[in-house]
């Protein structure tokens, strides 16, 4: 589903911050990237997203090289992802409805399907009856659940999060955990991003470990 | 069979797509009109600025216009008038134009007596009766000579009229319309300035307009970021932008309009005086329906024109972080 072949990424002005990193995430997997600040985490979870591209190596999504994507593809491309973000990223002047379909509005769905397909993600995530509500009435959890609606309205067959539990107290980072565990059962390949060692200590699953740009465990 | 379900399927996918798209335009016209609401004081700043320049242009172009309705109708011509000498009777006039008509380079003459040009002055001027205090007729007998039309250079016309001055009984020799020609002249010089002022005009109504929406683009720069990162193509990103950018062009133009016919309003009772002052039918030319038509769609294409050179610029620009 994910593959990275020999990927190295070099800025301009901050050096290599990936050395040739490898590795292969298969449909249905769920695994954890770590490692310390300035390790290379946000770097990897770029590339992924296509808002970088790499300066050496091949990544594959879904069997698609898009290391070297045109700029008039990456739209199409990012269709196929589910992005969650440690500080939402959510449209604090729409309703939470209007934030959920954003994925949905932009593919072109029509009316109806757009409403189903909010109600059956904001139903997923416990957050149905707040469709009307706005961000900012919510609590850090519910904006949180909502970012989480929104990434999985479109059905991606990759879910990427990055630090998704970094404002959020125990229980609900619990919470979200397994919201992530439920989608990676239906068949979709979830990387969450993390310095929470305890959380990644408790779950079992994959772990890839990153090191000054260089992955030391996976 | 499957093949036909899945071609059924894409086909309802296209129609899906289409009609997504046709509700994602209405609701980029009626959003951006609403965003342009909920900011009034900056839009309204915008669009006055906007419909200024508009209604400068279109102003311009108006008094041009009317100012060549008043000239069009005189038509360039070479007409001679050959002012005779105060002793030459009627009968030596007619003789003389008679001679004239023998000359090659002249199409036509005819002769004015004192008499029928105090009658025409009379009629005319509106100073009959002051004319007939006079106590004799202060007018010179004319002599009127159209010259052929193959003397266009203008050298032929001044050796013609030099001939004329040689002539013992004339007194002097006027090209009538030249006058109409300087005019006519001026007139074209003052619609091509006009084309100048406007071409720069639109220019402003394009620069004000895009750096409006850099502004705006700049304030919802998280908007732009999210829905490139669920997937948005450039066209989607930008098309609420292209709306605004339309509105802002659209109630310029309107406005603009309004601001030309206002004042054109308030110069009507004016003119109209000063007109049946000179005994004219002169009246003041308003802008055409069709041209009310053309203002709102140049200015609302200027403006779009403005933001998409500004979008399709900075939308490449703004990168996700």
């Amino acid at each position: 589903m994910l593959k990275f072949e020999h990927v190295s990424k070099r800025y301009p002005d901050a050096g290599e911050a990936l050395t040739d990193v490898s590795f292969h995430l298969q449909r249905g997997e769920m695994a954890f990237l770590t490692g310390r600040s300035g390790a290379g985490k946000s770097t990897l979870l770029k590339l992924i997203a296509m808002m970088e591209q790499c300066t050496r190596g091949n990544i594959f999504l879904d069997g698609q090289n898009i290391s070297r994507i045109s700029d008039r593809k990456i739209p199409y491309m990012r269709r196929n992802l589910g992005l969650i973000f440690q500080d939402y990223k959510l449209l604090n002047d729409r309703t939470v409805f209007d934030n959920v379909a954003l994925p949905l509005v932009v593919s072109g769905y029509n009316h109806q399907e757009v409403a189903r397909r909010v109600r059956a993600s904001l139903d997923k995530v416990g957050l149905l009856g707040k469709e009307r509500k706005h961000p900012l009435a919510l609590s850090g959890g519910e904006q949180q659940r909502v970012g989480i609606a929104r990434a999985i309205v479109n059905k991606p067959k990759l879910i990427l999060a990055d630090e998704p539990t970094g404002n959020l107290d125990p229980d609900l980072s619990a919470e979200v955990m397994h919201m992530f565990e439920q989608f990676k059962q239906v068949g979709v390949t979830v990387l969450v991003a993390t310095h929470d060692i305890e959380l990644i200590n408790h779950l079992e699953h994959r772990v890839l470990t990153l090191d000054k740009g260089h992955l030391v465990a996976s | 069979m499957m093949t036909q379900i899945r071609r059924k399927h894409a086909g309802n996918r296209i129609v899906e797509l289409f009609e997504a798209y046709l509700l994602n335009h209405a609701h980029g016209l009626f959003s951006s009109l609403g965003r342009l609401t909920r900011t009034p004081f900056t839009s309204a700043m915008t669009v006055l600025v906007l419909a200024i320049a508009v209604s400068l242009a279109s102003s311009f172009y108006i008094v041009v216009a009317n100012v060549e309705q008043l000239t069009g109708n005189l038509e360039s011509s070479n007409q001679m008038s050959l002012f005779l000498h105060e002793g030459i009777t009627d009968a030596a006039g007619q003789k003389l134009m008679e001679q004239l008509q023998q000359n090659p380079s002249v199409a036509e003459v005819k002769y004015i007596s004192k008499k029928q040009a105090l009658e025409e002055f009379k009629a005319n001027s509106g100073f009959s009766d002051a004319l007939n205090a006079l106590e004799r007729n202060p007018l010179p007998s004319v002599i009127q000579v159209l010259p052929r039309n193959a003397l266009e250079h203008s050298e032929d016309i001044e050796k013609l009229m030099a001939d004329f001055k040689q002539l013992p009984q004339v007194e002097f020799v006027q090209v009538d319309m030249q006058w109409v020609a300087r005019l006519q002249t001026i007139m074209l010089i003052a619609s091509r300035g006009v084309l100048l002022v406007s071409l720069l005009l639109g220019f402003a109504v394009t620069f004000i307009t895009g750096n409006t929406i850099r502004l705006e683009l700049q304030n919802r720069q998280d908007e732009v970021f999210i829905s490139k990162l669920v997937g948005a193509t450039h066209a989607f990103i930008q098309r609420p932008f292209l709306y605004t950018g339309f509105w802002l062009g659209f109630i310029s133009g309107f406005l603009g309009w309004l601001i030309v016919t206002v004042m054109l309003l308030i110069l009507e009772s004016p003119v109209e005086k000063l007109s049946t002052l000179y005994n004219s039918s002169f009246e003041l030319l308003f802008l055409s329906f069709s041209e009310f038509l053309l203002l709102l769609m140049i200015s609302a294409a200027l403006a779009v024109l403005g933001s998409w050179a500004v979008l399709h610029y900075q939308l490449r620009q703004l990168k996700p972080q």
